[in-house]
């Protein structure tokens, strides 16, 4: 996991040439896709438990929306730190990607809320399930939203240019890109053994001392 | 046919509860005339009227969420959704029922509301009534599951505002939009986008989310 | 700031939150370890009664 993440640290950068700050485009873009997964994946789990109806997709769904939080949060603070190099502000309202990921932060965090507000049980599986299938619905009625809503919040479309992708840079993306997957799904894993290391031994306490 | 019937009685059913109670209404109606008011102190002189647009869709949100927040009391304090639930309907009827019924309360409301408005601060056409009205068939369909999902929990007042206000944000594009956009229709498209998609959703959804 | 500041920064940013929550999964780790202990001394302490009745019923049994 480490090499991989030097890995990125170190190629990735030595291709980029068009200025230092566009090199934040390596780690932010990656995340942020990774980022979606994480919802994607927390969602699939979440219509796998109301779908057949077995417990342990709950936990699942639960550890992949934290991991998609996690690289939420840090997408907003890259995209942050990029939008102060390259414009000047740390926060943009005319970057599509960086409000959405606003919006969903929001949708997560109360998700969290939910989760912490309901008495632990099958029912608090299905509704933080329910809720998580939400998500990811809302992500494509959100994006067209802010698409949307762009004609009347800023009368002049903001268009940015697609960085030109050279074959190295690409290639260096796609390092990038797989390293932070990696990453990701490490500490999915870890986190996920974690918690049914945590789950199992209640239950070993339970059973040793009634 | 025995669905609609189902529908039919449970909307009444909430209709009647509140008629003989006045809880909710009259609130809502109270609240959305005192946050005109209130938006009109907030509102500097000279201010263009794009800006009252965007308060009104504040207040109707706020409003919607009051309402939202009492749908499920009745039924929480006299223990009737456990009823509901072993009555020989399905339960997407339930979910149904509460979402017209907390509908026409918001449509109730907003019958004083928009010409509040439009005495107080700025007209409304046709393109922008018809927004409002497609927000509140998507505020209330969206709003009565998860006020339901709430209801369950610790802090339901609480809990309400923070799992529906980032699901509204869509809806409040596009009413603003069909408001203020010369070219509202395509607002109204994707508003009745937004309710088709998030309707069905929450119309498969709600068994899962009242059943133990 | 100049553009490399920048970059180091949002690098340094991920490097932080991933430094903070391998941290975090670190003391979770730690408490699991604690509670495993705490769960194999129950188990042991509950075991061990039974131990010294069947060491005592096989100390008596040669003599009876």
């Amino acid at each position: 996991m480490g090499a991989a993440i030097v890995l990125a640290l170190v190629v990735a950068p030595e291709d980029a040439d068009q200025g230092l700050s566009q090199r934040i485009f390596y780690i932010h873009v990656p995340i942020a896709l990774t980022a979606y997964f994480c919802f994607g994946l927390g969602a699939w789990k979440a219509l796998l438990l109301l779908w057949r109806r077995d417990s342990r997709y709950d936990l699942e769904s639960y550890v992949a929306i934290h991991q998609g939080t996690i690289f939420g949060a840090l997408t907003l603070v890259t995209g942050s730190i990029w939008a102060k190099a390259s414009w000047g502000v740390w926060w943009t309202w005319d970057s599509n990607q960086l409000v959405l990921f606003l919006v969903l932060f929001l949708f997560y965090c109360a998700y969290f809320m939910l989760r912490f507000s309901l008495e632990d049980g099958p029912r608090r599986a299905r509704s933080s399930a329910v809720y998580a299938l939400f998500g990811i619905v809302l992500v494509p009625i959100s994006f067209l939203a802010i698409r949307l809503a762009e004609d009347f919040i800023h009368p002049t479309v903001f268009t940015r240019e697609g960085p030109q992708m050279t074959g190295t840079m690409f290639a260096a993306f796609c390092v990038s890109w797989a390293a932070v997957t990696f990453l990701a799904y490490v500490l999915y894993r870890v986190e996920l053994a974690g918690k049914r290391l945590d789950a199992d031994l209640r239950e070993l306490r339970e059973a040793l001392a009634p | 046919m025995r669905y609609l019937a189902d529908v039919a009685t449970l909307t009444r059913k909430d209709l009647r509860v509140e008629l003989r109670a006045r809880d909710t209404l009259p609130a809502m109606l109270l609240f959305v005339l005192s946050t005109l008011v209130v938006f009109h102190f907030a509102l500097p002189t000279g201010t263009a009227d794009d800006a009252a647009y965007g308060l009104l869709w504040v207040a109707i949100v706020f409003t919607a969420l009051l309402g939202l927040a009492r749908a499920w009391v009745p039924e929480q304090e006299h223990g009737v959704l456990d009823g509901l639930l072993l009555a020989p309907c399905d339960r997407s009827a339930i979910w149904l029922g509460k979402t017209l019924a907390t509908l026409v309360f918001l449509l109730a409301a907003q019958v004083v509301a928009l010409p509040a408005f439009v005495l107080f601060f700025a007209p409304l056409d046709a393109t922008a009534l018809a927004g409002v009205l497609l927000a509140n068939v998507g505020i209330c369909a969206v709003g009565s599951l998860m006020a339901a999902m709430a209801a369950a929990g610790r802090a339901r007042e609480l809990l309400l505002p923070l799992l529906l206000l980032p699901l509204v944000i869509p809806l409040v594009v596009g009413g603003v939009g069909a408001a203020i956009s010369p070219e509202g229709e395509r607002y109204l498209l994707f508003l009745g986008l937004y309710d088709g998609v998030f309707a069905v959703l929450s119309w498969a959804s709600f068994e899962y989310v009242v059943t133990e | 700031m100049s553009g490399g500041e920048y970059l180091a920064l949002a690098y340094g940013a991920v490097f932080v939150v991933v430094l903070a929550y391998v941290a975090i999964i670190a003391a979770k780790l730690a408490r699991l370890q604690r509670e495993t202990r705490e769960i194999l001394d129950l188990a042991r302490a509950q075991e061990a009664p039974a131990r010294t009745v069947e060491h005592v019923a096989r100390e008596i049994s040669p003599s009876a």
